[in-house]
Order: structure tokens, then C-alpha cells, then sequence
């Protein structure tokens, strides 16, 4: 089946007011194009989900589109904070954003449980420390074969899932190399997942190298087809990270006067992603584009 | 070699960088620690093995991650893997020999806050949060802290406990029955702090023209120091220009 849509058509089926939601990938293949169309769309009190909400989440924060944050490591990685969050989440906030907070493994596990179909998970963590004094969805359980007393942490199952990949058929079987964070169990514990694509490639492609595929089409309900639809994070064998737009959020996120001028500028005021990509500065694009590292394959004969 | 006197970053960076031998296995984290794995693997120990979070397992980074999920852990890494592998195949089931964490505040049995300053429902500051450091300081056979020292990060009581350290609560590692083995030491810009049999942080290393009494006013809780204690050596010149020249000309993390 043929489920291929734009961007706007993808969110506007799947993402309600109220809807659980994660934006996928570990500093990898972070679908911004998502995020921004979610903001125009002018969705709310969504529950967000990501085992580190980066700028993209933050962004949502600011534009008013998220009610609670579910999440272990909240930051601009290597750089600084998040500014946003921290307005709505500090003793002077106003308005304060709900959190329920992990370490990485404990959010993680509440996606393997999702994605097994397992009511819970459990880890030897968090004895100890304080984490799970402050979330009650973290408890134990005694192991009936050792008797050791193990965390446990209950299944998780967003309501859409979204994974950007490098590659995909317009069915959704998605290829992904590089990093891959936590795609796979946030793809299968979802209720429903969108594929948004690098680039769009005929099945016998994806059957060429089927070790390759991270998501299979049958559990897809959308497919996109988004070329630089992750700056300025990076796709591994396309184009790298903006480094320098990191460390200039800092600035721009700051204040929330710089920081909704810049929302104005290239969120909601361009029409989808090509209008944003539009709006960067010329010859950008080429700087990040990557230098071909190109593998030799393997032999699938038999 | 005409070179300026070590900066902070880098005195903390090359001691770091002492505590790694050849061939240990380390989860790498960023900021200084980053900086110290690549340097131990530039000198005395080309054979460390690096592991990050993000999957990349064997990295050889060509150029100095900026992040912890740099496209360049990618390329020509051992092995890339899912997260869910990192945390359960790697650090859960006990390959992990070394940790490396820093945050906001620690206190004398080597805990660490990365959470909140103040109270968690009214906090003060809202840091990031634990991201995976409170499973390195339970899984890590030996874990190092590397932080600043000061008045408001070497605190008598942490605000929030993130990661453990030797006791919490007044509960020890061992009746908790947590697997690793705790913090070994904490690398600052002052000076070295090893832990005791209670493990209690004790001062075991000054750098030089650094005085005990200088290290004590810059700690939050009565510091205990060694019977002995020896001085740190310093990176030469030969480092330096490694450091500064080739592992982080862009200045990230001197």
C-alpha cells in the first residue's frame, strides 16, 4: 500500500490535541520538520516523550504545544540548557510544565516493555539515589528465581511514534544506519508510527539489503518524504550536524522576545520545510553536506 | 618546549586521563571526560576502548566530539548499536570497567546531583537531569568524578541524589547490593580526592602552589586529607600542544 503524504497530511491524521507523542532519534535523524509542522498546526496539551528532548521539544515547549514532558536528559547537548523548559519548570514560572522523569535505561525500558508487549520492565537501577522517590511509576519487584529485588517500570505506548530514516519505500519499510538510539522500541511500542524519509527508494532497494531495515512497513501508517527535514541535527552519510546553530540557540533561546522572533521567522512564517530551508543562510546546505564514506556490502547468497 | 602554564581544564583533563590503561573499557562521557579518553588513547593507552551512549562501541573519533552523538563516533567505530544494547548488553551485564561523571553538586560519599538545585517540586535551577549517570554509577566497575571544586558544588548534603556513591541515605553500595564499585576518585582543579574504606572522599593529591587549607575553603563539608599527601604532577609541553593543537583546537572544553 502506498502511504505516501506530505507532511502536513501526515500530522494532521495523526496527531490530535492531547496525543502522546515522540519525535525520535539520539542527537541522530531528530525529526525538526515534524516538530515545527505540529506547531503550526496549532496543536496542544500534547504528553511528549523523548529519552532526551533537545531543541525541537523546546521549541514545542515555547509554542505552547506541550502539557507534560516524559524524559531523562533534558539539555542542548554539548552546549547549554533548555531555555524554555527552564521558564516553565523553575519555582518563578508562571505556568509550570508537568514532568515525569527517568535515567536513560528506565525510560528505555518502559519502551521495550511497549515494544514486546510486556506489561513492565525491569533493571537493577535506582537503588539509592533519588529518581525513583519522585516517580511513582518506578517500582520494584522480587525476582521468583534468584529472589533479588529489581526496578521495574510499566509499559509505555505513545499514540504516534515519528522516525526519521535515511531510506524508505513508499510502504514504510525503513532503513537506518548510523546511530540509532531508541527508533525501533519507540516504533513498535506505538500506537501509530509516521516514516519520514531521506530519501524515497523503490522496495528492491530495501530488499537489497534487508539487515538494514530498523522498521517494517507493516506496523507504518504514514510515509514522508522530507530531505533535510532533521536540521540541524544530522543524517548519518547525507549531512552533519550544525554545530554552530547549536551553540547560537543558546543566545537565540535566551530571551523569549529573540526566541519567538525566531519561531516567527522559520515556523510560522514559511508555509512547510522547503520554505524554512529557504530561509537559511546560502551555501549552508553545501558546507554540511557529508563526504562519502561508502561501505562494500555484504553477500546475501546462499 | 616554550609553552604557557596548564590551564585548569587541562591539568584536570591529563590527570583524568592517568586513571586509564591500555586496553580498560570505558563509557565515555562528554565534556572534560571526552577530552581526557582521547587524549589517555593519543598517548599512553592506544588500545582504550571507548563506549558511548549514543551506540558507538570502538569509537575512534577523528575529529573532538562535540556531542556525545557526533556523526564521527560513527565512522570507523567497532560495532554501532541500539541504545537499548548499550544499557543492557554493555553496562547492565557488567562490561563496563570505567565511568566518567561530572554535575552540579557532590557530596563526601560521592553523590551527585545533575537534577535540581533546591527543592525538586520548586527547584531553583532545573538541571538536565540523570541521562544515563545514575546507570553508569550503579553499573560501572570503577567510576571517576571529574568536577570543579568550590563552596556550591562540593556540598555537605546534594539537593537531589542523581547518581549514587558509596552511601545514601545512610545506606552503603553493599546493602543496597549495587553491582559496581562505586567512585574511585574525584579529579578537580585543585587537587585529587580518593575515598576511604567508609567511603568517605578523602584528599590524596595537590596540584602544584595549591595549599590544603586553600582545598578546604573550597569544600562544603569538613574535608579529611591523607597522612600523606603527594603532589600531582603536570602536563608537559609535548601534552599541551597535543591538547590545544590537535584534540581541541576549537577550544570546546579548555
Amino acid at each position: 500500500m502506498n502511504k505516501l503524504c506530505s507532511m502536513k497530511e501526515a500530522i494532521a491524521a495523526s496527531v490530535k490535541n492531547g496525543s502522546s507523542l515522540v519525535i525520535d532519534g539520539f542527537t541522530h535523524l531528530i525529526c525538526f520538520a515534524a516538530g515545527h509542522e505540529i506547531i503550526r498546526q496549532g496543536i496542544r496539551d500534547l504528553t511528549a516523550i523523548r529519552l532526551t528532548p533537545d531543541l525541537v521539544y523546546d521549541q514545542l515547549i515555547e509554542a505552547g504545544a506541550v502539557r507534560k514532558l516524559v524524559f531523562s536528559w533534558a539539555g542542548n547537548p554539548g552546549v547549554g540548557s533548555l531555555h524554555a523548559l527552564r521558564r516553565r519548570s523553575e519555582a518563578s514560572s508562571p505556568e509550570r510544565l508537568e514532568l515525569e522523569e527517568y535515567s536513560h535505561f528506565g525510560l528505555l525500558s518502559r519502551l521495550l516493555a511497549g515494544s514486546a508487549g510486556l506489561p513492565f520492565w525491569p533493571l537493577r537501577n535506582y537503588q539509592g539515589g533519588d529518581i525513583a522517590g519522585v516517580n511513582p511509576s518506578i517500582k520494584t519487584v522480587r525476582c521468583p528465581y534468584t529472589g533479588q529485588e529489581l526496578a521495574t517500570v510499566p509499559a509505555l505506548h505513545p499514540d504516534v511514534a515519528i522516525i526519521h530514516c535515511q531510506r524508505a519505500d513508499v510502504e514504510g519499510n525503513a532503513q537506518v544506519w548510523g546511530l540509532l538510539g531508541s527508533q525501533k522500541e519507540v516504533a513498535f511500542a506505538a500506537r501509530k508510527v509516521i516514516v519520514v524519509a531521506e530519501q524515497l527508494v523503490p522496495t528492491e532497494v530495501i530488499r537489497k539489503d534487508p539487515n538494514r531495515t530498523l522498521v517494517p512497513g507493516i506496523i507504518v501508517s504514514h510515509v514522508v518524504h522530507e530531505p533535510w527535514g532533521c536540521h540541524p541535527s544530522f543524517v548519518q552519510g547525507f549531512h552533519d550536524r550544525d554545530n554552530d546553530f547549536y551553540v547560537k540557540w543558546e543566545d537565540i533561546s535566551r530571551q523569549p522576545e529573540t526566541y519567538r522572533a525566531w519561531l516567527e521567522e522559520f515556523v510560522y512564517g514559511v508555509k512547510d520545510r522547503q520554505g524554512y530551508l529557504a530561509r537559511l543562510e546560502t551555501g549552508l546546505l553545501d558546507t554540511l553536506r557529508a563526504k562519502a564514506r561508502v561501505c562494500e556490502g555484504v553477500d546475501y547468497g546462499y | 618546549m616554550a609553552t604557557e602554564n596548564a590551564s585548569a581544564s587541562e591539568r584536570m583533563a591529563w590527570r583524568a586521563a592517568q586513571e586509564l590503561r591500555d586496553g580498560d573499557v570505558v563509557f565515555v562521557g562528554i565534556g572534560l571526560p571526552n577530552l581526557a579518553c582521547n587524549l589517555a588513547r593519543a598517548t599512553h593507552a592506544p588500545g582504550l576502548f571507548m563506549i558511548y551512549e549514543s551506540g558507538a562501541v570502538g569509537a575512534i573519533p577523528e575529529r573532538l566530539p562535540v556531542s556525545i552523538g557526533d556523526p564521527s563516533l560513527v565512522t570507523d567505530s567497532l560495532a554501532v548499536v541500539g541504545q537499548a544494547d548499550i544499557f543492557q548488553c554493555m553496562l547492565q551485564r557488567g562490561l563496563i570497567e570505567v565511568g566518567f561523571l561530572g554535575g552540579a553538586q557532590v557530596d563526601r560519599w560521592g553523590n551527585i546531583n545533575t537534577t535540581v538545585i533546591g527543592d525538586y517540586a520548586n527547584p531553583k535551577v532545573r538541571l538536565p537531569g540523570s541521562g544515563g549517570a545514575c546507570e553508569i554509577a550503579v553499573h560501572a566497575r570503577r567510576l571517576l568524578i571529574v568536577m570543579r571544586m568550590g563552596k556550591r558544588t562540593f556540598v555537605e548534603k546534594c539537593d537531589f541524589i542523581t547518581s549514587p556513591g558509596h552511601r545514601m541515605h545512610g545506606k552503603t553500595r553493599a546493602e543496597l547490593g549495587m553491582p559496581g564499585g562505586g567512585p574511585t576518585r574525584i579529579i578537580t582543579d585543585l587537587g585529587v580526592l580518593d575515598f576511604d574504606a567508609t567511603g568517605e572522599a578523602v584528599l590524596s593529591e595537590l596540584y602544584p602552589g595549591v595549599t590544603v587549607d586553600q582545598v578546604r575553603a573550597a569544600c562544603g563539608w569538613p574535608l579529611r586529607v591523607a597522612e600523606s599527601v603527594r603532589a600531582v604532577g603536570e602536563p608537559d609541553g609535548a601534552v599541551l600542544q597535543l591538547l590545544r593543537e590537535k584534540l581541541d583546537p576549537k577550544r570546546l572544553y579548555l
